[in-house]
């Protein structure tokens, strides 16, 4: 590999992670709003015009409160939690297709990190390592509320990784492979996935509200239980890391369902634009579309948290065991047959 | 081979952590390590899909369920069990005798001459595949077969009875 490579990997890398960042940062500014927008509210409107400094205006108090450790926590693993957590949440962008081949000159730029041929797994691996950032938190924190946050995080994430799993052996079965950039390409022009896999794609946005631990499966943050769940005892950054890990979290689930189901960069007349607008401009547009989809997901997640109320703890577990698996199953199944007798 | 010995001492350090650790719930976090160092063993064998499977699996779910477990029962100095002296010291006495037979039989062994795979490239998911798919397919299909009724299993002692006991 060049050096001008190199230089090039590491700025996308450092773009990726800004954006990430910048998206969880306007997320939370995006979700008051909306929440005022559903309740006849004005939202946040203070700092700056309609309020649009807000972000920084709590991350500079997070930064500036004064930071608690409990007398009775184990100190060290209480700072692994959220740095875990935050980890995790950044890591999972590396194998997202952000678009089309850039052509510059003679250079092939490609817009994604890296396409590893297990690209759907290392999402998957991501995930499950996720919830280690809330349990060890939660554990040593030594509250009885933390504690109890920690497994219902734990319990609930596992459960739902079954079924999350499950229903993406159908999509493989259609797709034929694990790397997201083939599976990205495949869906050229309007061929997305969500139109052979309907059932896979709903089993899929359900699971993945429960492993952001989003309303209504945010039972590990049950304020009218547990207080304040798993982060009941963190204060100043360190709880901003656990609320900021979320939104990540809930940027990278959004682009991997565009990219999984929704055609991640393609849209219907893309050739058309391509062969009109040049190779430079055609990979942008196609980016800017992925990104309005992205953020469609993100409403959605919002949209959601501001409508339908939380479940009771044995609800949520009954909709994993008893409704989502078995309906993932019966997903598999069909798609099988229905690939092996009309393809 | 340099990362190897790396990896290979991580392994082993965190692997004795595991066990001398006090704290029961911090053993764990010593394993979740060490499958982390297998996990990298993996990659460096060039067995990607092993590799991001253990990664899921075992550190991902199992371990997830043994800290789960561990948070949930009292682990207390009182409910410690206290074995006698003589169980110890027969207890040293049989692992040092394991750890004599072991390092003898490696010693009149001695060291074959490595094995070559003919397919480096055999821990892809494409070949992995095709060769669980052709040469092990019938073990293959009964152990999923076996995993999943396991699962159905489950689901089903968790389903309440369909007439509820008279509770007074």
């Amino acid at each position: 590999m060049e050096l001008t490579d190199i230089a090039i990997k590491f700025g996308l890398i450092v773009i990726i992670f800004g954006i990430s960042l910048l998206v969880a940062m306007y997320s939370t500014y995006a979700e008051r709003k909306i929440a005022a927008f559903f309740q006849d509210r004005v939202g946040p409107n203070r700092a700056g015009p309609f309020g649009i400094l807000q972000p920084l205006a709590d991350g500079a108090k997070m930064f500036l409160k004064e930071e608690i450790i409990p007398a009775n926590a184990t100190s060290f693993l209480f700072i692994v939690g959220p740095s875990l957590a935050i980890l995790t949440a950044c890591i999972g962008s590396a194998v997202i297709p952000w678009g089309q081949d850039l052509v510059i000159g003679d250079k092939v730029i490609p817009l994604q990190v890296t396409d590893i041929n297990v690209g759907i797994l290392y999402i998957f691996g991501v995930v499950s390592l996720g919830v280690y950032g809330v349990m060890i938190g939660g554990w040593a924190s030594n509250n009885k509320y933390s504690l109890l946050g920690a497994i219902r995080a734990a319990s609930q994430n596992i459960s739902y990784e079954i079924s999350m799993g499950l229903s993406i052996i159908a999509l493989l079965l259609v797709t034929g492979t694990l790397s997201l950039g083939e599976i990205a390409k495949q869906q050229h022009g309007w061929h997305w996935n969500v139109l052979y896999q309907p059932v896979g794609f709903i089993l899929f946005l359900v699971c993945s509200f429960a492993e952001t631990n989003r309303t209504p499966f945010d039972l590990p943050e049950c304020e009218t239980e547990l207080v304040g769940g798993y982060h009941t005892e963190y204060s100043s950054m360190k709880l901003g890391f656990y609320l900021f890990a979320e939104y990540i979290n809930m940027f990278i689930s959004s682009a991997v369902m565009a990219t999984l189901y929704w055609g991640g960069y393609n849209y219907p007349g893309m050739d058309w634009v391509a062969a009109h607008v040049g190779p430079v401009a055609a990979p942008l547009i196609g980016t800017a579309i992925f990104f309005a989809k992205i953020f469609l997901f993100i409403f959605f997640f919002m949209w959601v948290r501001w409508t339908i109320p939380r479940f009771r703890y044995d609800q949520l577990m009954d909709l994993g065991w008893k409704t989502l698996i078995p309906l993932a199953i019966a997903n598999i199944v069909v798609t099988g047959i229905v690939i092996t007798f009309f393809n | 081979m340099q990362t190897f010995y790396i990896i290979a001492f991580l392994s082993i350090v965190f692997s004795i952590l595991v066990i001398s650790a006090k704290n029961p719930v911090h053993s764990i976090l010593y394993l979740i390590l060490t499958f982390f160092t297998f996990t990298i063993h993996y990659i460096l064998m060039n067995a990607q899909f092993l590799a991001i499977v253990n990664f899921i699996v075992y550190m991902g779910a199992i371990l997830v369920l043994f800290l789960y477990t561990l948070m949930l029962i009292n682990l207390n100095k009182e409910s410690e069990p206290v074995k006698p002296f003589m169980v110890k010291v027969a207890a040293v006495f049989g692992g040092g005798i394991l750890a004599v037979a072991l390092v003898s039989s490696l010693k009149l062994l001695g060291t074959s001459a490595p094995v070559v795979l003919k397919d480096p490239n055999l821990g892809l998911v494409k070949n992995l595949g095709k060769v669980l798919f052709n040469e092990f397919l019938l073990p293959f299909e009964v152990s999923s077969v076996l995993l999943l009724s396991a699962m159905v299993g489950a689901v089903l002692l968790a389903t309440k009875d369909k007439e509820p006991k008279a509770t007074i």
